[in-house]
């Protein structure tokens, strides 16, 4: 189109084409290598298992010591002991699972829920400002305390533990997704526009994909506040049709004054919880924010 | 050096007399009563194929000027016409997005354009291959140099196949020499599809170099001061005599403009 077309330049195209690949080449940052599985061992799992054999240790000195009667303070072995125990009875994986089980469907549902209930309230203005500060509010409100009103509503039964569930991890779920959405760079909701993205479709190639490490976020947050949730729950709704859940356990255990116990299901509990953050979650927040390069590599 | 230049013939295909028509438009931002009047009784066509720069100060209202005519935003008053249908955006920062890889990038723009799936792919491996970087596919934008990164945003421009494509000081952020190879990168390009296109700058030199008309933008509130036509032959260069002595007669314009500000 222009005037000029087929002069010959002064940079040769080849020289051009030389000159831009020198410029990708020196400007490229190479991409970073796997660290050994040696060093990974010792920078990543060697401190933790240090950290648990001292807490150990320790226990068994202030054990030894005998501050405190056996009753009130066992010894890390008698705690083994109940693990051994409930792994001989068959049991151990039984109550396990059918806590995990209700924490995830709980999760499930709280997720299906939060997050178009987070959306709605992220995107119209009226919505938000309505709901909001309840929803930022219902944060901060001990999930607990909902356990007797859901007794009240559903008596000694699933419902309950799913409601206190639900309203302990829907509204950190939501929150997520808003600030997900709030932190959105206004230019890419500008380029998706002009590149013609509107409604339905812009939330879908835009929106969502730029919320996304925000909402990753969120449900992790969303899982450790069903979790939690699960066991204020568990601890207090019981009944011979129930099952028995890691909270209904650990009552079971304290009204025997089976201190080892108790001390066995709390440490269970914790276990599943880091479990899935660390088997699940922490893995994918990585990977989304690794293949964004919001997460650099460390040496 | 300004010499008189024959608008290139547009070599069939665009019935109109434009590609974009701004007709008396103004800009206001603020609440009634108090009022800052941006862009002031614009008026300005760009021809099918032709390439217009556009300088002005910093703030001057050359971004506000780009986004109405992007139809980001409405203008307070005049009409914009754009007969080619939704321009294409190129602005400052790359705008690519980093959850997808460069070429998902280019076939998001094809796919919202509606071409079909099985013809994104060889698409976007062409516009790839016209800004120069065949391999680049599958790279992460945080893997990209800023000059490829500003070529990937080139090419996904392009995968809109938009007759007029506005550019927002899409070189600014980058080195010297980086910036001259986009400089005959955008030149090259520009000729092979004969794209319309609408760049902002402040930088005199770029304009000149890259421009068949310059048109300056004074400040507070923008008005259109005065226009050169280039009659430089491409390929130009950006250290061309003839280049650099246009630039110091803009260059010379522009500083009288701002001065004018100082006195009032
Ligand atoms: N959304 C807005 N609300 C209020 N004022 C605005 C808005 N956008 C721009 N302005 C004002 O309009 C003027 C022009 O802004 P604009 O971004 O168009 O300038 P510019 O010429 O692109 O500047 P630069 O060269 O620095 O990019 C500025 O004074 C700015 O403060
Ligand atoms: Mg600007």
């Amino acid at each position: 189109m222009a005037s000029s077309e087929t002069q010959p330049g002064r940079t040769g195209t080849a020289d051009l084409a030389g000159l831009e690949a020198g410029l990708d080449a020196l400007e490229t940052k190479e991409a970073a290598e796997r660290l050994p599985v040696g060093r990974i061992l010792v920078t990543k799992v060697l401190p933790p298992i240090v950290a648990i054999g001292l807490v150990l240790a320790i226990w068994q000195l202030v054990y030894v010591a005998e501050v405190q009667p056996d009753y009130l303070l066992p010894s890390p072995l008698d705690v083994g002991d109940e693990f051994a125990e409930m792994w001989r009875q068959g049991t151990l994986f039984e109550y396990i699972w059918t806590s995990v089980s209700r924490g995830i469907l709980g999760f499930l549902i709280a997720v299906t829920v939060g997050t178009p209930l987070g959306l709605v309230v992220a995107r119209v203005k009226l919505v938000r400002a309505a709901i909001g500060p309840v929803l930022t509010g219902l944060q901060s409100l001990p999930s607990i305390a909902w356990v007797p009103a859901a007794i009240i509503w559903f008596g000694l039964t699933n419902g309950t533990i799913y409601a206190v569930v639900l309203l302990g991890a829907v509204p950190s779920i939501a929150n997520g997704i808003v600030s997900g959405v709030d932190q959105i760079p206004p230019l890419y909701l500008r380029a998706g526009r002009m590149l013609g993205a509107r409604g339905l479709t812009s939330v879908r190639h835009v929106l969502l994909p730029a919320a996304l490490p925000g909402y990753l976020a969120g449900l992790k947050q969303g899982w450790a506040f069903s979790w939690r949730s699960l066991m204020a729950a568990e601890l207090i709704v019981q009944s011979p049709s129930l099952g028995t859940g890691l909270g209904q356990l650990m009552e079971g255990f304290r009204t025997m004054q089976n201190m080892s116990g108790v001390l066995a299901t709390i440490i269970l509990i914790l276990v599943v919880g880091v479990a899935i953050d660390l088997l699940f979650f922490s893995p994918l927040e990585r990977r989304v924010l690794r293949s964004r390069g919001l997460l650099a590599r460390v040496a | 050096m300004a010499l008189a230049l024959d608008k290139p013939g547009s070599d069939g295909g665009t019935e109109t007399e434009f590609a974009v028509r701004l007709d008396h438009v103004s800009k206001s931002f603020g609440r009634p009563g108090k009022q800052q009047l941006v862009l002031d009784d614009i008026s300005l066509d760009v021809a099918p194929g032709e390439f217009v720069t556009l300088i002005g100060a910093s703030g001057c209202g050359k971004s506000t000027l780009l986004n109405l005519t992007a139809g980001l935003d409405a203008a307070s008053a005049g009409t914009i016409a754009v007969p080619g249908g939704r321009p294409a955006l190129m602005f400052q920062e790359h705008a690519l997005f980093p959850w997808l890889t460069a070429g998902r990038n280019i076939e998001l723009a094809l796919r919202l354009r509606g071409v079909p799936k099985n013809e994104r792919g060889p698409e976007a491996e062409r516009l790839l291959t016209l800004v120069r970087l065949t391999g680049a596919y599958g790279k992460r934008v945080h893997e990209l140099s800023g000059g490829m990164r500003q070529r990937v945003a080139l090419a996904r421009a392009l995968a809109q196949d938009s007759r007029l494509l506005l550019m927002d000081e899409p070189f600014a952020a980058l080195d010297a020499i980086t910036r001259d190879v986009l400089h005959e990168e955008l030149t090259r390009i520009w000729n092979e599809t004969g794209v319309s296109v609408l760049f902002v700058t402040h930088n005199v030199r770029e304009a000149v170099r890259l421009a068949q008309r310059v048109i300056l933008l004074s400040s507070r509130p923008g008005r259109i001061v005065h226009e050169w036509r280039v009659g430089i032959d491409q390929p130009r260069r950006i250290e061309d005599a003839e280049v650099s002595a246009l630039s110091v007669e803009i260059t010379e314009r522009l500083r009288e403009e701002i001065r004018r500000h100082g006195q009032q």
